[in-house]
């Protein structure tokens, strides 16, 4: 099973939605959009769904040309980022409603609605409607819904972002084992690095409704095409600078210059613009964190086991983010130390160079 | 806390008189109620509630009514419920001016209709019918039923829609059952307002009507013996006509509160 999408594209009026388009996405693994709030998420999966007509190109699933067909038509599935479910059904006949509709038989509903119900455990509350089930449960009762017919297409729109931190977590861990093994096309749009990272397979990063980058999370987390995809792929925000190079060294600003190694080294002297993510910025120094800054720290927050620190170094705001607490008094010019062997170099053009 | 409860109870009073006024009337005598004040009947008699249902110009007074009612409920409310739908899901060229111009209509008082309507539907042979009268009726009622509907179908999320049709769901079927019993508040609410209106509404009711499908407001008003007005009658004729209205309230209250806090009733 594969779903391929060949130049596709989605305008409304004058506004682009979705740029063009070109994307193979297979079963057996997440494929991930990763972009933040209006960056066309939705939209390519409505595209994909068949719930929006095409500006341009096809959409393929299984070698067969699907462009025209409606989502009716498309043996598909789909979960929102709000708890969808039939509000007058009870939680057994919302599950069930996708295989009444392709004229499963009796027994075998109940069968398989039992069987996805157990795995969404969801068991206990077949009899119930969904608005007397928690959020959490509600959104397993859409899930039971999607993964209850055997679709050649699993579409998951942030179906976590309505649910608390440890219900999230909760169901984060249970949705790869539950898509395993059904070979179905599984996507799911995400505003959160973190979740690409954590169910892995591939992702697409996208912005303005541009896929930048495609291919396995962990390369493109590591070797992000250009800058625009090194800022979809970092949360908090990716810190750039614009640094000079001469000769070995890198100068980053009167006080910060290192010398580079790898790659870097081989570039040639000009002004190129250097990214680092915040984890890679460290108040203390470490046997990587070698090269040293100053800034003036703004805003510092704590969560759990973490202290990040927003600060301001000749006009760039920087954030460091660092396991454990750190003392940061606000308005104070601290230290921090920045990785070298971690630094993006990108051509004023935007593409990454080293 | 008893000055608390003075208010509401005069209040309820107040508005409780006219309406006990008239249901003591109805079970007094003609003479009782012509010789003076008295606050309870003096001598109880149902004569009055006896000659309504056992004289066919009357009670079918009630059931032409309750025809035309009944049927320019259903059309509005079928009529209303596509046009609704396509107001709250899609945007088309002049919507928001075609929503507008739908609730004026109900700004145009019913005389300016009649003689039009009265002429039409002469000429077409609809005149005395009760579907001239629902058909009357559906210029007031069908706009308030798509702005009351299209409330309703607007609280509910698009994504529903969405994943039906991704189920397999077909439009039609999607429509019937899942969508309208989603809304099924928004369509006892509407109802009761065509209802209602059409319930109340006279003039056109009067003019379209001769014998065929004279409406109970109708056979009211020509009810005069040569000893004058029978009051008493007249006033059983009128509590019966409450009660038609009471038990409507009866069975849509929750909805209609629903209906307040969208803010479209």
């Amino acid at each position: 099973m594969s779903l391929q999408l060949k130049n596709v594209s989605k305008r409304v009026g004058s506004i682009t939605h979705v740029k063009e388009t070109t994307l193979s996405l297979e079963p057996g693994h997440f494929n991930v959009l990763l972009g933040e709030t209006g960056s066309g998420k939705t939209s390519l999966i409505k595209l994909m769904a068949g719930l929006d007509s095409l500006a341009t190109g096809e959409i393929i699933i299984n070698g067969k040309d699907v462009s025209s067909l409606s989502a009716q038509k498309r043996n598909i599935s789909l979960v929102h980022q709000f708890f969808v479910n039939y509000p007058h059904m009870t939680v057994f006949d919302n599950i069930a409603s996708p295989l009444k509709i392709a004229g499963v038989a009796k027994s075998e509903i109940a069968d398989r609605v039992a069987e996805a119900a157990k795995l969404m455990k969801l068991d206990p509350y077949l009899q119930r409607n969904p608005h007397e089930l928690s959020g959490g449960q509600q959104q397993r009762c859409a899930l039971a819904r999607a993964i209850v017919k055997e679709s050649d297409a699993v579409f998951l729109d942030e179906p976590l972002a309505n649910l608390d931190y440890k219900l999230r977590e909760e169901l984060r861990d249970q949705l790869p084992e539950l898509f395993a093994g059904r070979g179905a096309v599984v996507v799911y749009a995400t505003s959160e690095p973190e979740e690409a990272l954590l169910l892995g397979g591939r992702t697409a990063l996208m912005t303005d409704g541009n896929v930048v980058q495609f291919g396995p999370t962990a390369e493109i987390y590591r070797q992000p095409k250009d800058l625009d995809a090194a800022k979809v792929f970092s949360n908090p925000p990716i810190n750039t600078a614009e640094v000079s190079k001469q000769g070995n060294e890198v100068i980053l600003n009167d006080q910060t210059r290192w010398t580079l190694s790898g790659a870097a080294a081989g570039l040639s002297d000009g002004i190129y613009t250097l990214a680092i993510r915040p984890h890679h910025v460290m108040p203390v120094e470490t046997a990587h964190n070698t090269v040293r800054l100053e800034g003036h720290v703004q805003v510092t927050e704590l969560s759990g086991s973490e202290s990040s620190a927003h600060f301001d170094m000749d006009g760039q705001s920087w954030v460091s983010l660092s396991p454990g607490v750190h003392p940061y008094f606000v308005g104070e010019v601290h230290t921090f130390y920045l990785d070298p062997n971690h630094c993006f170099f990108f051509a004023p053009s935007g593409e990454l160079v080293a | 806390m008893r000055m608390r409860n003075l208010v509401p109870i005069l209040y309820i009073l107040f508005l409780m008189l006219p309406i006990y006024w008239l249901v003591a009337m109805s079970f007094k005598t003609t003479n009782e109620i012509l010789s003076g004040f008295s606050l309870f009947p003096q001598t109880w008699t149902f004569e009055n509630y006896i000659a309504i249902f056992t004289d066919p110009t009357w009670y079918w007074g009630y059931i032409n009514s309750i025809i035309y009612v009944t049927l320019n409920t259903v059309i509005s409310v079928s009529v209303a419920l596509p046009a609704a739908y396509a107001f709250s899901r899609y945007s088309f060229v002049g919507d928001k001016h075609l929503f507008f111009w739908l609730l004026t209509n109900r700004m145009a008082p019913a005389a300016v209709f009649a003689l039009p309507f009265f002429q039409l539907y002469s000429a077409v042979g609809l005149f005395d019918t009760h579907l001239a009268v629902a058909l009357a009726h559906c210029l007031f009622n069908v706009p308030l039923a798509v702005w009351i509907l299209e409330g309703f179908m607007s609280g509910v999320p698009k994504e529903l829609d969405e994943t039906a049709y991704v189920d397999g769901y077909s439009f039609p079927r999607f429509f019937m059952t899942i969508f309208l019993p989603a809304i099924k508040s928004g369509v006892g609410v509407a109802a009761f307002f065509c209802f209602m209106f059409s319930w109340v509404e006279m003039l056109l009711s009067k003019t379209l009507t001769a014998v065929e499908a004279k409406p109970i407001a109708a056979v009211m008003t020509r009810t005069a013996s040569s000893a004058g007005y029978e009051l008493g009658l007249l006033a059983a004729a009128g509590t019966l006509t409450i009660i038609p209205g009471a038990i409507v309230i009866y069975f849509v209250r929750n909805y209609i509160a629903k209906g307040f806090a969208l803010g479209r009733v």
